[in-house]
C-alpha cells in the first residue's frame, strides 16, 4: 500500500494554506474491512490526509530543511460519514510556525458539508534523529506527484518552484538509478 | 486590563484544549506534566495558546528554560549545581524553586511548574489588575 491520503493539491499558497481533494474508492482495500457491509473512510486516515496536506504546506515553507513529522492531534471532530464516491475537500491553515515545531488548522468538506475540522501540531526532528527516517527529496517527490507544484504560490504571488538544491540532490540520485529501473518511476 | 482570575480562566481553556482534561482538572497546584499529563510537544502547543489568547511573546525557552538543564555548566551527574539553581531563580521568578532547590534532581524539574506558576509567568508580561 501507498502511503498517500490525498489525491492532489487544487491550492497551495507558500507559508498560509493548502487545499487538497482525496477521493474515497471502493477500490481501496482497507474499506472492505471498515466496515464489510458498510465502507466509509476510517477517521485515523482523514487525519492523516490532513496531515499529509498541512505537513507538505510546512515542508515547502521550511524549504524541505525540516523533517516534519505529525506529532499531536489537541482537537479533531467528525460531522459525517463519507463512503466510496465521496470527493473530500481538505483545507489546511498555518497558525504558527516556530522553530521547534508548527500547527495547522484544518477541515475535511464533503460537497458543503462539514465533515471533520482538527488542530494538528508538528515537530521539527533534530539531526539525531534523521537516519530513520524521510529524506527531505521524498517530501519533495511527494509534492511533485500530487500537483503542489501546477497549483502552488509562492509568498511574493509567483509559482511555486523547487528549492534548486533539492533539484539537483534529484536529479543526481536518479542518474545512479540503472535505466530499466528509473524507466516511468521518476517523478 | 484582564485580572488575576480572567488570567486564570484563560489560562484554563488554553490548557483543556491543549491538553484535552477537564475543566476542573486544572486548579492552580495542579502541575502541568505530573497531574495534567503533559509532554514535551505539549510545551509548543500551550505557548502558542498563551501568546494568542494574550497577544504576547515567548521567546523559546522563557517558560521553560531548557537551556540550562541541558548545559554542562549547571549541570553535573544529574544534578543542577548552585549556580544553576541561582540561574534558574533569576530566569523563573514566577516559580517556587524551593522544594527543587533542596533536592535538585534534574528529572524532577519537569514536574515542579503549576498552573499558578503560569499565570504568574503571563502576569509577568502584561498588565494585570487584582
Amino acid at each position: 500500500m501507498r502511503w498517500y491520503w490525498i489525491d492532489r493539491f487544487i491550492e497551495f499558497e507558500s507559508g498560509r494554506s493548502a487545499k487538497a481533494v482525496k477521493t474515497i474508492s471502493l477500490a481501496e482495500d482497507h474499506l472492505h474491512d471498515h466496515y464489510s457491509n458498510h465502507p466509509m473512510i476510517p477517521n485515523s486516515l482523514v487525519i492523516e490526509g490532513l496531515a499529509q496536506t498541512g505537513g507538505l504546506l510546512i515542508c515547502e515553507y521550511k524549504q524541505f530543511a525540516e523533517r516534519v513529522v505529525l506529532a499531536k492531534i489537541p482537537k479533531a471532530r467528525f460531522y459525517c460519514e463519507a463512503i466510496p464516491g465521496d470527493r473530500l475537500i481538505y483545507s489546511t491553515t498555518i497558525e504558527y510556525i516556530k522553530r521547534e515545531g508548527a500547527m495547522v488548522t484544518a477541515t475535511s468538506y464533503k460537497e458543503n458539508e462539514l465533515h471533520a475540522e482538527a488542530e494538528i501540531v508538528f515537530a521539527h526532528l533534530d539531526d539525531s534523529r534523521h537516519d530513520s527516517l524521510f529524506e527531505p527529496e521524498t517530501f519533495l517527490r511527494m509534492m511533485r506527484l500530487l500537483g503542489a507544484f501546477d497549483v502552488g504560490r509562492a509568498a511574493d504571488g509567483g509559482p511555486l518552484v523547487p528549492p534548486k538544491r533539492l533539484l539537483e540532490a534529484i536529479d543526481a540520485k536518479d542518474r545512479n538509478v540503472p535505466e530499466s529501473v528509473s524507466r516511468g518511476t521518476r517523478l | 486590563m484582564p485580572t488575576k482570575d480572567e488570567v486564570f480562566e484563560k489560562i484554563r481553556v488554553a490548557l483543556v484544549d491543549a491538553l484535552g482534561v477537564d475543566d476542573d482538572e486544572v486548579t492552580p497546584e495542579a502541575t502541568l506534566v505530573g497531574d495534567l499529563g503533559a509532554e514535551s510537544i505539549d510545551f509548543l502547543d500551550i505557548v502558542f495558546r498563551l501568546e494568542k489568547t494574550f497577544d504576547i511573546k515567548i521567546p523559546r525557552g522563557e517558560l521553560f528554560p531548557e537551556d540550562i538543564l541541558t548545559d554542562s555548566q549547571y549541570v553535573q551527574e544529574g544534578r543542577v549545581t548552585e549556580p544553576g539553581v541561582k540561574e534558574l531563580r533569576q530566569r523563573m521568578p514566577f516559580a517556587n524553586l524551593d522544594e527543587f532547590a533542596k533536592n535538585p534532581v534534574v528529572q524532577d524539574f519537569g514536574s515542579l511548574l503549576t498552573v499558578a506558576d503560569m499565570c504568574r509567568f503571563v502576569e509577568t508580561k502584561m498588565e494585570v489588575s487584582d
